[in-house]
Parts: C-alpha cells; structure tokens; sequence
C-alpha cells in the first residue's frame, strides 16, 4: 500500500513538475497545485499506514491497534493552507491574463523588467492602473 | 509567563481581528493598526530585557508534553528577532499613514501588515518543524496580499513570479518535514537536535534536513536561488518593499541559523557547502547590484549581498563568528527597510525611482541627505556605524579561522557596496535634477513617514555607538544557539516546568 501510494506521490510530482516548467501560465499554476498534492499524499505516506482502528482514547478504553493520528493531521493543515493559496494564485492569474493580457512566462519577466513608471511614489496605491504611465520600449503586445 | 511567550503572535492577530472587525471605519482601523505595532514593540523589548537576564521562556502549548505538543521557545535570538519585527512593523506602519490615495487599499494595508508580522513572530518563536511551515505559510499569505497591494500590471507580474516561487519553496518545505517525520519519528527540534548531536543519524534523515535547507535557502534568497528576490522586490509599494526588504528573507535566514546550530554544532560538511554559498552570494548579489539603474532593484540585490555575510557566520562555526551573524541581523534588518523607506521619500520628491530620472536633492533638502547617508555608509561599513562593527567581527573570525578568502570576499564586496551606494547619491542627491530645480515637489502629508525614517536611522546610530553591549547580547544569544538547553529540556525532562 505505502508503494503504491509513493508511486502515486512520485507520478504527481513528476507531473506538477512539469507543468511548472510551462512557458503557459495557466500551466504554472496548475502545477504548483499538483506539485502540493504530490506532496500532501507524500507526506500522508511518509507517516506509514500501519494500524487499523481509529485512534480515539476514552477514559476507559485505548484502542489495541491505532493508526497514527499525526500524518493525518499535518496533511490536513497542509491541504487547507494549499487550498487557500491555490484560490489566491487562481485570482492573481485571472487578474494578469484578463485584465493585463499576460498570457506566458516569459511575459511576466519582460514586464516586471520594465522601466519604473515616472509617478509621485513608486507604487503609491493610488487606486488607478499605472498601466498607461509606463513607458516601456516595446509595449503591449 | 505562558501569556507571555504567546504575546508575539496573539498580539498582531488580534490587531487584526480587531481591524477587520472595524472595517468600515478607516480611521479606528488605523488607530488600532498604530495600537498594535506599538504594543508588538513593547512585548518585544520586554522579552528582549528578560532574555538579556538569562531568562529562556519555554512552554507546551495546549499541555501535550513535547515532542507530542508544539513546543514554544524564546532565547536571545528569537528575543530580538521579535524586538526588531516590532520596530520595523511600527515603521511600516507609521509610513504608510498617508492621507491621499485608495481608502480602501491604504486600510487594507494595515490589516495585512499585521497578519505578515503575527507569521513572521510566529516563526520567531516555534520549537517545532511543522509549526515553522505553518507560520511561514501565515506570513506568506500576508505577503502575498501585500506585494499585490494596488494592483497593476508591472506589479501583478512581479506578484506573479514571487507566489509560483515562494509557493515551491514553501512546498519543498512541507515534503522534507514529512520526509524528517518519516525518518527520525519527530518533528520537534530540540529532539532533532538531539538526534543529530548523539550522532547516529539515520542517512534519509540528513537528505530530508538538507532538503529542509534547501528550501531555507530559496526564502532567504542565496546563491544560486535567489532569483525570485531581485525579479519582484521592486515592483511592489514603498512601505511594503521595506517590510519584506528588512524582514521576509531574514526569516529564512533565521531558521537556517536555528537548524543548523542545533543540529551541527562544530564545522563540518554543511558548513562548507555554506562557506562557499555565502561567498557567492556576497560577490553576485553585489555584482548584480552595479548593473541596475534603478533605486530599489540596486538595493533590492544588495539585500541578496548581505545575506552572504549573515551566512558566512553561520558557516564558519564559532562562537564569534555565529555572534557576527546575529549583529548582522540586527544591524541589517533596521538599515535595508531605511533605505527602502528613504528612496521611497526621494522618488516622491523626485517624481521618478530611475536614477537617470532624479536629482538636485542635497540642494533642495538636504536632511534626507543626511538620513540616507546614515543607513548607506551603515550598509557599507563605514565606521563607527553598525555595519562597521557587523563586517568586522566576520571577518575578524574568518581570519581567526584561516578563511582569509572567505574575508577577501566580504572586503571586496564592502568596497562593491560602497559603490552602489554612491552611485545612487551621485545620481539622486548631488547631481542636479534633470528637469531643473522646480521639477522637485514638495513635501506634503509626510510627518509620520518622516517620524519612522528618522527613528531608524537614530537607532542605526545607537547600535552603532553602543556596539559592545549589542555585540555582548550577540555573543550570549551565539552561546545559547551552541548549548540551547531550553530546547532541549523539553524533551529530556517533559512536563518538568
């Protein structure tokens, strides 16, 4: 069972790893979600699967052949701070394809290595997009 | 005590409750945004003045003895790690109380502000490895929402690459604590240490703590995984950029330090692979650094450079060489967010953040002159400031060492630095603007910002002039990370506090 399951861990990786090597966005993100759930089952497995009842102690009773409870709860944490951090890169992603047109990798670089916009402050939150401030050689494309 | 020891965390979470709870309300939002950094402060220096006594606080939180419960550790290091968190987080957020702009972004900076430093104090504090990935995740979120702060596309890019990588990094820690787990039966450190002290380390044990390091590695930016840090730093609002410059990659510098001297004590394999790292890091961060032409992304690959110091102390083992390293911190942490903080105020006087674009400011106001020249000189080294004091004890115990290229390094890079820094005050402070004296706006809506740089640069100054005691607290908090007994009490004698 725990190598089947490490097989399974090692398929994810494999393939959230690549995916993150996409030059498409779209891609990069969904592998870092692979890549986590690779990770999570991995350390699921790492915990081994040994025992067989739930390990719940009563004050009267203690189970003669837990599981150990310990994994579980890591992986559980792991999954819901992964889940939120997904949402957060899905909304980011939608953000730079939609509203910016940044569609791949190479993108975001050339972008992120344009020259400071000229404003009152680097980056002041001034509510409006410093889209049309930039003067970047190249443009959009 | 327990009330105590859990006030780093529970402090800035509840500021942040208490401000979402208030949300509507700009204004109360902002008052008790300034509450709360200022009562994060006063715990850390409380801690930092019981530390200082030789006081260890240690605590099983929800009474599950170690290495079952997480277990909560604050010595000297972790004390002024959170002291300083407190100072820079006020300065944050005393910058950004600004009056014009978006209310609704201006508001929300203050709650993330917090939720990054409860993650950030969090990590500070815990004695356990699954405990460190959850507040790393805690102040990765809150970053996350900070750099995107704003939005626009330059920056929405630079958020971009920051969250695929930090997410990766923060994966490969999440697989290498399963990985320890797996190994050794616990997650608590000072068992780790333990462990790793009596010797007899099973061999997927160490592969999972290298792995470990490895991810530490890419969150405090060393060479040759730093490149996440240069490519988004810049981008993101002043007040932010000096939060993550002065504080994010030094949490993973500090849990480099904490792992590594409670598992490897004396010099050895880790530790060369570290000497080596450091010394590249320090030569291409600085190198990176003469190439740019813009304020923040020339600082932005400094703080790359400086980060090769704090290793090198680390790598080279010794009592003085590690105490090097916590000065370093300390020094490094208060003048980077400076410098952040300053060349925010010279873009706004200038209108531009691209040296080519700045100018005429030593003329036109010449107290911000002498703010950045404080940090800068600091930065470099010059002495009697911090920074002088910081790169004179590392390469002090390289050469006790016989490391003397490990010294040449730091040299070589002090002088790289030095250049970068008068490459921006040519540019920003003497030469004249390009666009004439009246191009250079005035002032406005500046006395909290003013407040904040001032106090940082004063405290530059203060660690500084009173380097010996700072320095004596360093060489106490290296001992306590050589023999740290309070972790390890809670293994060996549970339930005996």
């Amino acid at each position: 069972m725990e190598l089947l399951a490490a097989l399974t861990a090692g398929g994810l990786a494999g393939i959230g790893m690549w995916l993150l090597l996409d030059r498409n966005l779209i891609r990069v993100v969904l592998g870092v979600a692979i890549l986590g759930n690779a990770i999570n089952l991995a350390v699921l497995t790492a915990g081994r699967f040994a025992g067989a009842d739930v390990p719940f102690v009563t004050a009267t009773s203690i189970p003669p052949d837990p599981v150990n409870p310990l994994p579980q709860a890591l992986v559980l944490t792991a999954i819901v701070i992964g889940f939120g951090l997904f949402a957060f890169a899905l909304a980011v992603l939608k953000s730079v394809r939609e509203s910016h047109g940044i569609t791949t990798t190479d993108r975001v670089t050339e972008v992120t290595e344009e020259a400071a916009p000229d404003q009152e402050e680097p980056g002041f939150p001034s509510g409006q997009d410093d889209e049309d401030r930039v003067h970047a050689p190249g443009g959009r494309r | 005590m327990n009330a105590l020891i859990v006030a780093p965390v529970v402090v800035p979470l509840t500021t942040l409750l208490l401000g979402v709870a208030f949300r509507p309300h700009h204004a109360i939002v902002k008052a008790i945004s300034v509450v709360g950094a200022i009562a994060l402060l006063l715990v850390g220096l409380r801690l930092v003045l019981l530390a200082a006594d030789d006081v260890v606080l240690a605590a099983q939180m929800g009474g599950w003895q170690a290495p079952y419960g997480i277990t909560l550790v604050i010595d000297r290091l972790s004390a002024a790690m959170v002291a300083i968190t407190g100072v820079i987080g006020m300065a944050t957020v005393l910058y950004g109380m600004v009056r014009k702009g978006d209310a609704d972004v201006l508001r929300n900076f203050h709650l993330f502000v917090h939720g990054l430093l409860a993650g950030v104090c969090g990590a500070f504090i815990t004695g356990d490895v699954f405990n460190l990935y959850v507040w790393f995740e805690v102040l990765l979120i809150g970053s996350f929402a900070l750099i995107a702060l704003g939005g626009g596309r330059r920056r929405l890019a630079g958020t971009m690459t920051y969250l695929v990588l930090n997410l990766f990094a923060t994966l490969v820690f999440l697989m290498s604590a399963g990985l320890i787990y797996s190994a050794t039966g616990t997650l608590n450190m000072g068992e780790l240490g333990l462990i790793f002290r009596a010797g007899e380390v099973p061999p997927a044990a160490t592969l999972a703590v290298v792995m470990m390091l490895l991810a530490f590695a890419i969150k405090a930016a060393l060479f040759p995984v730093f490149g996440w840090l240069p490519a988004s730093y810049h981008v993101a609002w002043t007040p932010v950029s000096a939060l993550f410059a002065g504080l994010l990659t030094k949490v993973g510098v500090y849990a480099l330090i904490r792992l590594v001297t409670l598992m490897w004590p004396d010099y050895g394999d880790v530790h060369e692979v570290l000497l080596w790292v450091a010394c590249a890091t320090m030569l291409v961060g600085v190198l990176g650094a003469a190439a740019q032409n813009e304020v923040r992304r020339i600082l932005s690959f400094h703080i790359v450079s400086q980060v090769g110091y704090m290793i090198l102390g680390l790598a080279l083992a010794t009592p003085l060489a590690i105490a090097g390293a916590v000065f370093y911190l300390i020094h490094h942490i208060v003048v980077k967010a400076n410098l952040f903080f300053i060349c925010g105020l010279a873009a706004r006087l200038t209108g531009s953040e691209r040296l080519a674009a700045m100018g005429g400011l030593y003329a036109k106001a010449p107290w911000l002159a002498i703010l950045f020249a404080i940090p800068a000189l600091s930065l470099a080294g010059i002495p009697p400031l911090s920074g002088f004091w910081a790169k004179f004890v590392l390469v002090k115990a390289s050469l006790a060492d016989g490391f003397w290229w490990a010294a040449g390094v730091a040299l070589v890079t002090g002088i790289f630095t030095l250049l970068s820094m008068t490459k921006i005050w040519n540019e920003s402070f003497l030469k004249a603007h390009p666009q004439g004296e009246q191009a250079i706006k005035p002032l406005e809506d500046i006395r909290w910002a003013w407040w904040a740089v001032s106090a940082l640069a004063l405290l530059t100054v203060l660690i500084g002039l009173g380097a010996g005691p700072v320095m004596n607290y360093a060489i106490a908090a290296a001992g306590q990370l050589a023999e740290p007994a309070a972790y390890f009490e809670a293994i060996t004698h549970p339930g005996g506090r």
